[in-house]
This record gives C-alpha cells, sequence and structure tokens, in this order.
C-alpha cells in the first residue's frame, strides 16, 4: 500500500563518508582506527531518525532494541562496505526512509555487534531491521526485496515504534498450565498480557480448547478416567462389604466420556473467564516468531494478524510423539485421541511403556478392555526401576498382557495383522514373527513426546533449540539465550514435564520480571505420582540414582510392604502395596528418595514432600506418630533395611 | 490349668515376702516385666521388653459388656475400635463409590441394598484373623500370655483371676497398666443400661442395628453415626452441646453440616431422659430439648451410646497399691516417663490421665517404655503435634493446634490463618457437593510462619495428613510449604497453595487448577 512512504515520512538517508574498503564483510574494524563525532546519519526531510542515543547506555542489546524501537526500517552498516552501500541504495530506491547505524564509527561496536549476533545470530553486517523483524544481509534483503517480501513488510501497519509502546508487556505462545499460570500473574501486575493458543489437530482430527494438556487430553482427564476404573473395583469390592447388585454390572464408554468432556468444558469455561477476569487477551491463534519482538498470529481461518511484544514466554509443550512406521498416522491414535473417542476403543494395543502408555493401559483394562502393552525395553524409563516393575508386575496380575521387546513395525487396516518385530533384531532386517500375529481394535501409540517448537519461528529470533529433541534450553531464570524470550513448561530441557511445575515455574517468572521477586523455581524434589491401577508416588531420587550420587554404601534403603484395611475384607492384593525410602547415612539419614506403591499415592505423598523440603530425616519419621488405620502411616515404623534382607511381608497391626 | 496350678504352689510362700526383700531379690521375680492389658500399647510394650530377652507376661481378659458381647486379644483398637469402625466406614464409602460409580458409566441395576449380615461377618472374621495374628506375634517372640484379669496386690505383685474364678499370683519386676478404656453409660437415664449399646457391640451385633439413635458427639458417635447412615439406615444423633469437643471448632460444624446433607438427622441441644422397650421390641426414647425444655420422642431399634468412656481401672486395685489417680477423670497420673507415683509401675494408653487416646501413642510410648526399662535408652515419648484422624463420612484430619487454641496461646493477632475451600477432582464427575471440602493452616504470624496446626477434610484426609504432620515434625513454615510443589491431580496439592488468610477476608474458594 506505501501508505508510509505517502504519508511524507520518506526519509533517505546516506552515508557520504565512505571510506576505503576494509573488512567490509564482516564489518569489524579494528580499534582505535578514527572517531567520528557523527556515527549516525539521516537523509530525510525534516524528520530526523532515533537519535536519543544515550551515552551512559552500555548494554549493546539495549541500545539496539532502542534502535528497532524507534525506526522502522534500521540498518547496522559499516561506512566502509559496498554491501552496506548496496542496501542504502535499495531503500533509496524505494522511497523508503531508514536509518543507519555505522558500527565502524562508535566506540561500542563490540558490544553492539554482539548484541546483534545474539538477537539474529548473524555475524556479517550489514544488518537490516524493518519493523523490528531482522531481513538479514545484502543478500536477504535483496531476496526479501525481489520476493515481494520486503514491500509487504513496509506496507505492514505501522508498528508503535517506541520501547514502551509494544502492543503488549508481555505475549504468552501457549496456553497451557505454565502460560495461563505466568499471563494470570503478570497481569496481576498491572502488565499488559496476551495469550495466543491453538491446537493444531491430530492426525485423526482431535482437537480442543484452552488449557493445554493437562486439562484436556492429560492429567484431568486421565485420573477422571482412572477414577472410573478404581470405581470399577469399589464395585466389586462393594459386594464383599454387604452391597447386593441386582446383575452383573457394565460399563458405558459414551456415558464416561461424555461426563469427562463436560468437566474439561466446563474447566476450560473457568479458565477463559478467569483470563477476562485478569484483563489478559487471548487469541485463539497459531503464534510465530518473525522478529525479535514480533509475533504472527494464525488462526483457524487463516487469517494472520501481527503483535509486538517487550517479553516472550514460550510454553507451547509437547505433542505425542509417532512411530514413523507405515499406517501409524492413519490407524493409530495418541493420549490426544483416547479421552473423546465417540466409542470404546475396544480390545486395545498401548504401543510405548512412558506413564501415560501404563495409565492408559491401567484405565482400559479397569473398564474391563481387554489390553496389551507393547514394550521396547524397561518401563518407566526415569523412575525408579523397582517400582516400575512393580506397577508391571500388579497390572500383569490384573489382566494386561505385556508384550516385551517388541515394537511394531507396520499397522495396517482391517484384513491385515499387525506386524511386530523384536527390538532385538538389527534395524533394517524385518523379522516377522507370525506367530504374533494379533487384532486389535484400537492401537494407542504413547511412546513419547516431541516439544512444540520447531514451527514456531524460534529459528528467526535465534532462539536455541537441542536439535535432537527440540528442547529449549533455559538459565536458572528460565531465560532461553535470547534474553527477552523465555520458556517455560514441558519445552524446557532437562526439566520435569508437569503441570504443577510448570505453573510454579510461570508465576515465579511474572513475580521476577514484574515484580522485583528474586525466588527462582526450585526444580529438585518435585513429587510426582503415576497413576496407574496401583497408584505410584514418588519425591526425590531414584534408588538407582541415589547411589549413582551418594555410592551404594552411603545410603540406606528402608522399605515395607503393606495392605490397606481398606483391601483385607475383600481379600485382595495382600503384599503388593509397597514403601521405601532412600537415606543418606552421612547426613543424620536425611531421606532423600521416597516412594510409595498403594491406593491414593498421590494424597499420601504430598505432605512427604513438604517434609522433604524441611529436611526431613529418617528419626524424624521414627518420631512422628501414625495416623491409624491409614497406609501412609507405614513410613512412621520402617524398620527393615533393604540390606538386611529381612523380611517385608505385612504383619498385624 | 495344671500349669497355672504348678505357678501358684511355686509362688504362694513369695507372697508374704516383705516388699523390701523382695526388691532385693529382683532377679527371682516371676517376670521381669508383666504388663496388664493386651491392647495396643500393652503389645507393642510387651513385643519390645522381649527383644532385649527379658521375660515377659501379657495378662488380657475382656469383660462383657452390659450386652454380652466379647472379644479376644488385641484390645479396643482391633476389636471395637479403629479396625472395625474403619472397615465399616469403608463400608458405607462403597455405598457412595457405587452412586458414583454410575455417573462415571458403569451401569448397576438398581436397587441397591445392604446386607449388615454380609458385612459384619467378613468384618468380624477380619478380626479374628487379627486376634489369632497378634497370639503369634507374642508366642514368635516369646511373651507369655495368660486370658486373665490382673489386679495389684503390691509394687511387684499381680493377682490374677481365669474366667472360671481361678486365682494365681504373679510377680515382676516392673509393672505396665494398659487396660484402657470402656464405653460410659448414662446410667441415669432409665432404661440406658437394660436398652442401650455401645461401640463395644455396634461392631459384633447378630442383625443390621436397623433406625438408630447415637447418643453424643465425640468422634466415636459421629463415625458410627456416619457409616450406619451410610450403609443405608435410618440414623439419628442426638448432642447436648458441641460436636467434636477438642477439635477445631469450625472444622467440627464442617463435618457434621456433610452429615446431614448425606442423610443423618441430628438433634441438637438435646438430652435424653429415658429408654422404653414396647411390646413390638423397639425402642421408644424420651428426650428434653435443652433450649425449649420441650419434650419429644421417638421409637428406635437401637440406641447407642457413644457419651465418652471411662478409664478401667475399677478392678485394678490401684488405691490400695499406692497409685495415684485423677479423682475426676479416673485416669492413672504419669510422669513423662509413664511412671506412676508408685516405682517400677508404669501406666500407658488411654489409661494414662493427659495422653491423647490414640492407637499409635499407645503403641509407641509403650515401644520407648520399653526400651528405656530394658534397651538403656532415654528417649522419652513427644506427645506433641501427634496427628489424628476422624473417620466421618466426610473424614477429617488434623495435627496441632486448633484454631481456637492457637488463638489461645498466641493470641489473635499472633497467628495468621491461611484457608480455602476446594473441590476434589473426583467429586465433580460424581457430581458431589463440596462445599465442606476444607483445609486450615494455622500459622504463626511473624516471620517465616511456623505453622502450628494443620486441619483437612476430604477424602482420604489420613492419608493426606500423615505426611503433613511430618513436616510439621520438621518445623515446617508456611514459607516452606508455599515452596514446594503440588501433585497434580491431587487434594492433598491444594495444601501448598493456600494463600488466603482468613484476616483477609477474601473469598477462599479454589477455582480452576
Amino acid at each position: 500500500m506505501g501508505n508510509s512512504v505517502c504519508k511524507g515520512k520518506t526519509v533517505f538517508m546516506d552515508t557520504t563518508r565512505i571510506k576505503s574498503l576494509q573488512n567490509s564483510s564482516t564489518g569489524v574494524i579494528k580499534a582505535g582506527e578514527h572517531k567520528i563525532k557523527s556515527h549516525l546519519s539521516t537523509e530525510s526531510q525534516g524528520l530526523s531518525c532515533f537519535t536519543q542515543d544515550h551515552s551512559d547506555q552500555r548494554d549493546g542489546r539495549e541500545i539496539v532494541q532502542g534502535f528497532l524501537g524507534q525506526n522502522k526500517v534500521m540498518i547496522f552498516s559499516v561506512t566502509s562496505c559496498q554491501l552496506s552501500a548496496q542496501v542504502k541504495e535499495l531503500f533509496r530506491s524505494m522511497k523508503v526512509s531508514f536509518c543507519v547505524l555505522e558500527l565502524d564509527q562508535r566506540e561500542d561496536r563490540q558490544e553492539i555487534q554482539q548484541a546483534l549476533w545474539e538477537l539474529t545470530e548473524q555475524r556479517e553486517l550489514p544488518s537490516v531491521f524493518v519493523n523490528r523483524q531482522h531481513i538479514g544481509d545484502w543478500e536477504k534483503t535483496s531476496q526479501a526485496h525481489r520476493e515481494g517480501r520486503l514491500q509487504a513488510l513496509l506496507d505492514m501497519q505501522e508498528v508503535n515504534l517506541s520501547p514502551d509502546l509494544y502492543d503488549y508487556d508481555l505475549l504468552v505462545i501457549g496456553g497451557g498450565s505454565g502460560g495461563l499460570a505466568a499471563a494470570k500473574e503478570a497481569a496481576t501486575y498491572g502488565k499488559k498480557v496476551v495469550v495466543l493458543d491453538y491446537v493444531t489437530p491430530t492426525p485423526k482430527g482431535t482437537t480442543w480448547g484452552l488449557g493445554g494438556t493437562c486439562v484436556n487430553v492429560g492429567c484431568i482427564p486421565k485420573k477422571l478416567m482412572h477414577q472410573a476404573a478404581i470405581l470399577g473395583q469399589a464395585i466389586r469390592d462393594s459386594q464383599r462389604y454387604g452391597w447386593e447388585l441386582q446383575e452383573k454390572v457394565s460399563h458405558n464408554w459414551r456415558n464416561m466420556r461424555q461426563a469427562v468432556q463436560d468437566h474439561i468444558g466446563s474447566l476450560r469455561f473457568g479458565y477463559s473467564k478467569a483470563l477476562r477476569d485478569s484483563k489478559v487477551t487471548y487469541m485463539n491463534a497459531y503464534g510465530e516468531f518473525v522478529g525479535p519482538h514480533q509475533i504472527k498470529a494464525t488462526n483457524s481461518k487463516g487469517k494472520e494478524t501481527f503483535y509486538t511484544a517487550a517479553t516472550f514466554i514460550i510454553a507451547t509443550g509437547e505433542r505425542p510423539r509417532y512411530l514413523g512406521i507405515p499406517g501409524d498416522k492413519e490407524y493409530c491414535i495418541t493420549s490426544d485421541d483416547l479421552f473423546s473417542l465417540p466409542q470404546s476403543p475396544g480390545r486395545t494395543l498401548v504401543v510405548g511403556a512412558s506413564y501415560v502408555a501404563l495409565e492408559c493401559a491401567g484405565f482400559l483394562a479397569g473398564l474391563g478392555l481387554d489390553i496389551s502393552v507393547m514394550v521396547r525395553s524397561i518401563l518407566l524409563r526415569g523412575f525408579d526401576q523397582h517400582m516400575a516393575n512393580k506397577i508391571g508386575e500388579h497390572m500383569e496380575q490384573h489382566g494386561v498382557t505385556f508384550i516385551r521387546q517388541f515394537v511394531p513395525t507396520k499397522v495396517r487396516d482391517e484384513y491385515h495383522p499387525y506386524i511386530f518385530r523384536s527390538s532385538e533384531e538389527t534395524v533394517g532386517v524385518e523379522l516377522l514373527v507370525y506367530s504374533s500375529f494379533v487384532w486389535f481394535l484400537q492401537v494407542l501409540l504413547a511412546v513419547g513426546r516431541d516439544a512444540c517448537t520447531r514451527t514456531i519461528g524460534l529459528d528467526t529470533v535465534g532462539v536455541k533449540i537441542n536439535v535432537k529433541t527440540g528442547k529449549i534450553p533455559v538459565n536458572e531464570e528460565e531465560q532461553t539465550n535470547v534474553p527477552h524470550i523465555y520458556a517455560i513448561g514441558d519445552v524446557l530441557e532437562g526439566k520435569l514435564e508437569l503441570t504443577p511445575v510448570a505453573i510454579q515455574a510461570g508465576r515465579l517468572l511474572a513475580r521476577r520480571l514484574y515484580a522485583e521477586h528474586s525466588t527462582k523455581c526450585d526444580y529438585t524434589n518435585i513429587p510426582t505420582t503415576v497413576f496407574t491401577p496401583l497408584e505410584y508416588g514418588a519425591c526425590g531420587l531414584s534408588e538407582e540414582d541415589s547411589i549413582q550420587k551418594y555410592g551404594e554404601d552411603n545410603i540406606e534403603v528402608y522399605h515395607s510392604n503393606f495392605w490397606p484395611l481398606e483391601w483385607t475384607v475383600p481379600a485382595r492384593d495382600n503384599n503388593t502395596c509397597y514403601a521405601k525410602i532412600i537415606c543418606y547415612k552421612q547426613d543424620s539419614e536425611r531421606v532423600v528418595g521416597f516412594h510409595v506403591l498403594g491406593p491414593n499415592a498421590g494424597e499420601m505423598t504430598q505432605g512427604f514432600a513438604a517434609a522433604m523440603k524441611c529436611g526431613m530425616t529418617k528419626e524424624q519419621l521414627d518420631n512422628t506418630i501414625g495416623i491409624h488405620p491409614v497406609c501412609a502411616e507405614v513410613f512412621t515404623t520402617l524398620s527393615v533395611t533393604k540390606r538386611s534382607g529381612g523380611d517385608i511381608a505385612k504383619g498385624g497391626c | 490349668m495344671a500349669a497355672l496350678c504348678k505357678w501358684r504352689h511355686r509362688l504362694k510362700p513369695a507372697v508374704f515376702f516383705q516388699n523390701a526383700a523382695r526388691r532385693q531379690l529382683s532377679d527371682k521375680h516371676d517376670y521381669d516385666l508383666l504388663v496388664i492389658g493386651g491392647g495396643s500399647g500393652g503389645l507393642a510394650c510387651s513385643k519390645e521388653a522381649a527383644q532385649f530377652g527379658k521375660k515377659v507376661a501379657v495378662l488380657d481378659y475382656v469383660e462383657s459388656s452390659p450386652k454380652g458381647t466379647k472379644w479376644g486379644l488385641g484390645g479396643t483398637c482391633v476389636n471395637v475400635g479403629c479396625i472395625p469402625k474403619k472397615l465399616m466406614h469403608q463400608a458405607a464409602l462403597l455405598g457412595g463409590a457405587v452412586k458414583d460409580a454410575q455417573k462415571y458409566g458403569w451401569r448397576i441395576p438398581s436397587p441397591i441394598t445392604h446386607d449388615w449380615l454380609t458385612m459384619a461377618p467378613a468384618v468380624q472374621d477380619y478380626i479374628r484373623s487379627l486376634n489369632w495374628g497378634h497370639r503369634v506375634q507374642l508366642q514368635d517372640k516369646k511373651v507369655k500370655y495368660l486370658n486373665l484379669k490382673g489386679s495389684l496386690m503390691d509394687g511387684h505383685t499381680v493377682r490374677a483371676v481365669s474366667k472360671t474364678g481361678k486365682e494365681s499370683v504373679f510377680t515382676a519386676g516392673n509393672i505396665v497398666i494398659a487396660t484402657g478404656g470402656r464405653p460410659k453409660y448414662p446410667t441415669h437415664i432409665p432404661g440406658s443400661l437394660e436398652y442401650g449399646i455401645s461401640s463395644d457391640d455396634i461392631f459384633w451385633l447378630k442383625e443390621s442395628p436397623g433406625k438408630t439413635l447415637v447418643v453424643g458427639a465425640s468422634y466415636v458417635a459421629l463415625e458410627c453415626a456416619g457409616f450406619l447412615t451410610g450403609i443405608g439406615l435410618d440414623t439419628s444423633v442426638m448432642v447436648r452441646s458441641i460436636p467434636l469437643r477438642g477439635f477445631d471448632q469450625q472444622i467440627a460444624c464442617l463435618v457434621t453440616d456433610y452429615m446431614g446433607s448425606y442423610g443423618t438427622k441430628f438433634h441438637w441441644k438435646c438430652s435424653p431422659s429415658k429408654v422404653e422397650k414396647l411390646e413390638t421390641g423397639r425402642l421408644l426414647v424420651s428426650w428434653t430439648d435443652l433450649d425449649s425444655g420441650k419434650e419429644d420422642q421417638d421409637t428406635f431399634d437401637t440406641v447407642l451410646w457413644a457419651v465418652g468412656r471411662t478409664p478401667e481401672t475399677r478392678a485394678l486395685n490401684l488405691e490400695k497399691v499406692g497409685v495415684k489417680m485423677n479423682r475426676e477423670t479416673g485416669k492413672i497420673i504419669v510422669s513423662a516417663d509413664e511412671a506412676t507415683s508408685v516405682p517400677h509401675i508404669y501406666a500407658i494408653g488411654d489409661i494414662a490421665e493427659g495422653r491423647p487416646e490414640l492407637t499409635p501413642t499407645a503403641i509407641q510410648a509403650g515401644k520407648l517404655l520399653a526400651r528405656r526399662l530394658f534397651g538403656k535408652s532415654s528417649e522419652l515419648m513427644d506427645y506433641d503435634c501427634v496427628p489424628t484422624t476422624v473417620f466421618t463420612p466426610l473424614e477429617y484430619g488434623s495435627v496441632g493446634l486448633s484454631e481456637e487454641e492457637a488463638v489461645r496461646r498466641h493470641g489473635e493477632d499472633g497467628i495468621e490463618v491461611f484457608h480455602a475451600f476446594y473441590k476434589p477432582l473426583e467429586f465433580t464427575v460424581a457430581e458431589r457437593d463440596a462445599s465442606q471440602c476444607y483445609i486450615k493452616m494455622v500459622c504463626l504470624r511473624e516471620g517465616a510462619q511456623r505453622i502450628l496446626g494443620f486441619h483437612f477434610t476430604g477424602p482420604n484426609a489420613g492419608e493426606v495428613t500423615q505426611g503433613f504432620a511430618l513436616a510439621i515434625k520438621c518445623g515446617a513454615t508456611y514459607t516452606q510449604l508455599m515452596a514446594a510443589v503440588g501433585i497434580h491431580p491431587t487434594s492433598a496439592e491444594e495444601i501448598i497453595k493456600l494463600n488466603i488468610t482468613k484476616r483477609s477476608g477474601l473469598d477462599p474458594t479454589v477455582t480452576g487448577c
């Protein structure tokens, strides 16, 4: 449209002081070469470009951001550089005003160049920005010009070019637990906040609303369906406790699904209301960085809108991984689809041994379905393996079939059986185990999750990700390598993928950003619970990790089986529930690992996790009076060490 | 019996010895330790003592209840307390679960009915297995079990009477009294003893109690009324003054509100005046409304007295031996090391003055006492911050001070109360009302805000409370708790998210995750 050009704001600038060509391509100029009073020049009709270059600004980043914030077209250049001259000539020919900063004429060029590099990962000069968006060097700029992108950017709505006048103080990409917590917290400090949330439909077409994984396809529906399965057990137990049921009971998937989805719907409603109440703007649009401070938001109809913000938080989370074998996307479902399936999945193969896999297999079996789990190597990688195996045993005893050391190689539709390959075989050799042909009505993949970081323009702004995992490394303040871009939640490298962690990190981050707090998120001793049929609560180190960290001789493991009183009357599962603590002997037997398998493990674990924060020792455990008769009291009477090999079968009280 | 007779013959001359002489000959005692009362505390103490190679005997004898109910080894907890009450509470919870299950997609043809005659024997069978287990454990640990009723003769001598009235006498280096307590009957009310039952009987009834009036508002009263309502019986509770005396009163009200909303009827500020048996066999109970003075009456199948417990000291001959008691409570006065006023005689558990009447405290006290007596230990029992849980339909877990007590000790301005009304995730789909699910943390107001008291109502309150009891034992502060991370989705995570103070007057209802 060229509005900005016609508005009379067109400013031509030129640098006439062209020096001899040296180091033109890099713009690196040896120190002490020459000092020129005016390092900044404009070519204007009375309008000057940004000149408020406070000499006391020592931080290169701030200087760069300052220039970018106040100039629609910004060129970082070197007077002597031929390519810089060409860039200037290009904008002049387009009759577009621009501002040039000649780095060779500044004493702080090193800092500025460093800042430019951090921001753009481009070392060469010139470096061209339009609307704060990095275009690139001469080649990239001329290419953008040829492709019409440059013009489009220039034509774009006039962005507010004052640093304190970004559209928003904070823009959060991803409306999950972490993103929402950070956004709401920031808004309480009077900040202008926007949340972009968009759910790319699964290959099966499943999609959902605000709230992220936890609410829609994670913790909430899985715990509710787990509860449905637990209630199935309760119905069986109830008959031993005197309840008389007329006929055999059966489970109706559709009623459960509806009830669960209704609850999720009400949670979503609550979330959008909470956002409105806290005056956070919510956009149902896919956010993608197009410039260091600019986001392109694409809604479901393909309409693009651009937003700028001073600070960004990436909280896009993860989505389930596919196997990359024939038929997987076509025929398989993931946890993203399971909870909203219109029909009961029926006889199901669960592929994977992550907690997602075992939880799903557990509740499906609990609802009375025929469930098989295909496991390539070990159960619950990263968790205490002793506990993991006990969970597996319990599931097996309760009717789940484990197909161990196999991976699926192909999924076909009806009339074609699934083909498995032993994982011990060399990759590439397709060993068909014909005896293993099994029919399933549904195949649920739960083989891991991938961070949603590869298609949100992180390369454009230079945010580093782990190339292999897609995860974002951050410092202890959740800051990425680009200072004004932060990341929280499941996208973080080396952090726990848990809702409460993301919420805590998000809240604390907002407080540090806007309320001068200094508390950082503490990622140690974070409790978690796996809602398998036999629930598993854990806090602190696994036995393997504590041995590795402290050495086998320096830890003492106390353990015991226990039999929940409620299970005695139905006479089920004696000696399956298990409690274990790991103590560090050199530090007054401080408890460094807490593990429990049993009903309500989550409820049990929470308080002990709080106690671990307070430095709980074995002695303190022993001195605490139990609550009788509950499962958790077992932790106050642990006396058998694993080393001793003593009997841990449960006696009376 | 032959064995017993032999004992007697051998011991008879010893009775004539002077006490002083006996002390010098302490290695000549029949036992190093003799425990009167085979309940939680007594058994724990005797087994622990036997671990040190000591010669130990336990005398346990259950006097039938006025209704004629009897039971085996293990004391109140196992036979007529924690164990049966929690199992019957569980039966009631499962009734709720069956209803919930329908909301979770389970198709259950109605009507659903409860059969007392399936539940009670199942519970009783389990109790019998525990009785047996205790006997086996005593045998394994070489503790002599004697089904005899013991009474003191002097500081080292106990007279024991068998069921058939046969007497024997034992001497011991140390004697531990752990006879516990028994339910009180309001004998001034005509018909109370003849027609009423107590918690000693309820779990052993041969048929369903039917329409029941529970008199009292102790935790025993509310727990019993709760599970009776839960298994579908028409249940009323008659309360003279306040519910759950000694517990946080705000919580006590939540607990009774919840019971009310789930069908338990409450007669507040009423006192029964008489119980009569009608020709139909039903019981006509008359009572007075203490506020209006109005008389009222109704018929019930069962009247359950839960108006408190009396320490079981009558037959012990304590005064004669010189063991000091509190005249008001009838309990034995003990020092910090559980010693009574008579050397070598100790008292633990519900019989001891000022101790919490809880199984785990009795067990711990018994163990520590045995270790001090025989194991060269000097560790005393710490009766501070003992957690407990009331298994009413809405369970209530607590540890530390009630809000009232905290105010009394530290002043209203000295404490900060954080609280929240929350909704357990499981309640949502089940469409259960969660208006009484509540968390309260009473902290010091100054500094890092050390936690003084913790109160939680909701499902699995006991499981939730245990860990926090530990945290409080570790000196947890509000600040530390807030640095902890929640487990999602659990009810317990709401505790570490507490942020509304009572003082602020803000709405403490938790919304969303």
